[in-house]
């Protein structure tokens, strides 16, 4: 029983970071109908923009310490401003040293805002010119910027695994009946259900979040209420490509082998979470990724590590033959 | 004029949609365009929200010309539209779809003393404003529909065949909330195939036959017109 409900925790965690990446097709595609076949890359962009953070962040302490120690040598002479500028520099210099939690999510924002900003470059500069064209040429083009990040990054980051740093030394915590979690699955836990939640906010509270509904319902409805849908679309983006990103974070702490094809699987699976939920529908992906990440657990602890990666793919055939629609997903007819 | 359409040309693919079709609607009148499925109505009403581009033709409002601005900034300067089929958030509730029918404004009490006044237009509304707009009968849809486009404050206000589908006794009352919106300083441009209940709230009208201006005149007179009885009257 123990065993059980410890694959169980390992399950959950797990399938949180499904459920971070599926996250991001389920709502590009129920705005665009469109599968960002590139989106697990994004997730693989996330843990190396993470793995270069820490030394950008104690490169910009550093200079910006430099900087301010010119300012205080100048401004010595002024009471107040003079003294809290020479600490401020101290501070900064001490960038480097500086609390591991608070690094972590410094390395985890800065994962999240380039990632975010990538969102946009790809939107406006690949998906955006062929949003007219059929879906075909949409989808070819996704697989394309797939490709293209994959192979960038073997270019730019180099064919071989990089480690990630150890920002949070790992340690375990028993929870009880000799079951336990350690501190980094808390973590991804914690962060993916504030960030589950934070985009249950916008997506259902904010002016933004219900327009990206009514997007997603109609463009044509949406853009007679005044809305501009091609605004919506590149923020869609955005908010997705920083969940991929966090969740590359929160894999790369605990697993900290990253490589520019670290994506690939990650990816098609949370794709299979989304489809396995309901693809479009919001809460249909945390649940797709969820069921996908303690299905994933359950067989390797019990059948064999080698299936693995198939159970993935066997769980979308059963959803196809029994539930197309996916498990939350609403049955439509297609419009032809 | 508030609105100068001229020699509008519109095609969808190789389809000549509308061809070279002007109209026009001064400020505080309620203008009707009738005329058959396929005439070409629900195109010249999406070519003047900026949904289809003409390929030749203007659209002027207030003077400007508003021909190739996106749908989003034609709402902003004051054009909104209740399109053919209600297009209806179904997913969000009354009110969602009001506030969405105000995405462009910020001016908090101005938005909510418009929703007092929709809901005042349309009280079946204020009862179901926390329903689920896709649970909605066909008539409160079409009422949410105009309610929704009035949110933007518009002082032209586009209107898809508002009677589609609904009881002739509904249809009287969506029509007499028309008039009463237009009497508020509304500019109304009505689309309709129920030629003699559009005519007899106008106060003129064109017939749009084949995408071309068939025939413009009062409305008084078109309901008099011979041609016009015998082919949108019943005789």
């Amino acid at each position: 029983m123990s065993e059980f409900l410890q694959q169980l925790v390992n399950g959950v965690t797990w399938g949180s970071v499904y459920a971070l990446i599926a996250l991001g097709y389920t709502m590009v595609y129920g705005i665009l109908r469109l599968i960002n076949f590139a989106h697990g890359d994004i997730y693989m962009l996330g843990a190396f923009f993470g793995f270069y953070a820490p030394g950008l962040i104690v490169a910009a302490g550093a200079r910006a310490g430099e900087w301010l120690e010119g300012a205080h040598r100048v401004l010595h002479g002024v009471p107040v401003l003079g003294p809290g500028l020479g600490r401020l520099a101290a501070a900064l210099s001490a960038a480097g040293s500086m609390a591991d939690a608070l690094q972590a999510l410094l390395v985890l924002v800065i994962a999240m805002v380039g990632c975010g900003l990538l969102g946009i470059v790809i939107e406006r500069g690949a998906y955006k010119p062929v949003r007219r064209s059929s879906r075909l040429a949409a989808l070819i083009t996704a697989i394309g910027v797939s490709l293209l990040l994959e192979n960038g990054g073997v270019l730019v980051f180099g064919p071989d695994p990089k480690f990630f740093p150890q920002i949070i030394p790992s340690s375990n915590i028993a929870l009880g009946g000799g079951v336990t979690i350690s501190n980094q699955q808390v973590i991804i836990l914690t962060v993916s259900i504030l960030l589950m939640f934070a985009l249950r906010f916008i997506v259902t509270r904010t002016r933004v979040g219900k327009a990206m509904q009514a997007v997603s319902h109609s463009h044509m409805a949406a853009s007679l209420m005044g809305i501009s849908v091609d605004r919506i679309i590149t923020f869609t983006f955005v908010l997705g490509s920083m969940l991929a990103a966090a969740a590359g974070v929160l894999v790369a702490l605990q697993n900290p082998k990253i490589e520019p094809y670290m994506g690939v699987m990650p990816g098609l699976k949370a794709f299979v979470a989304a489809v396995l939920g309901g693809i479009g529908n919001i809460p249909g992906a945390v649940l797709g990724g969820l069921v996908m990440g303690v299905a994933e657990v359950l067989v390797v602890g019990y059948v064999s590590p080698t299936y693995r990666d198939a159970i993935a793919f066997v769980l979308l055939i059963i959803i196809l033959l029994v539930r197309p629609a996916g498990i939350l997903g609403k049955a439509q007819a297609e419009k032809v | 004029m508030l609105l100068e359409v001229a020699g509008l040309d519109v095609y969808y693919g190789a389809v000549h949609a509308l061809k070279g079709v002007s109209l026009n609607a001064g400020a505080g009148e309620i203008v009707t365009l009738i005329g058959a499925n396929g005439a070409g109505k629900t195109t010249l009403l999406r070519t003047l929200s900026g949904l289809v581009r003409p390929r030749a033709g203007t659209v002027r409002f207030e003077g400007r010309d508003i021909t190739r601005l996106p749908p989003h900034e034609i709402v902003g300067l004051g054009v909104s539209q209740a399109p053919e089929g209600r297009m209806i958030f179904a997913n969000l509730s009354v009110e969602d779809n009001l506030e969405l029918g105000a995405y462009r404004r910020r001016d908090r009490p101005g938005i909510a003393a418009d929703r007092a006044r929709v809901f005042q237009l349309f009280p079946r509304l204020e009862e179901r404003r926390r329903q689920i707009g896709g649970t909605l009968s066909g008539g409160e849809q079409q009422m949410l529909a105009i309610g929704r486009a009035l949110m933007s404050r518009p002082r032209l206000l586009l209107l898809d065949e508002p009677s589609l589908g609904l009881a002739p006794l509904l249809v009287r009352e969506i029509f007499k909330t028309i008039q009463e919106i237009n009497h508020a300083g509304v500019t109304v441009l009505l689309v309709e195939q129920n030629a003699h209940m559009a005519l007899s709230v106008a106060r003129r009208g064109y017939v749009l036959e084949t995408g071309t201006v068939r025939l413009e005149d009062d409305a008084a007179r078109l309901l008099q017109n011979e041609e016009v009885k015998q082919a949108y009257l019943g005789g």
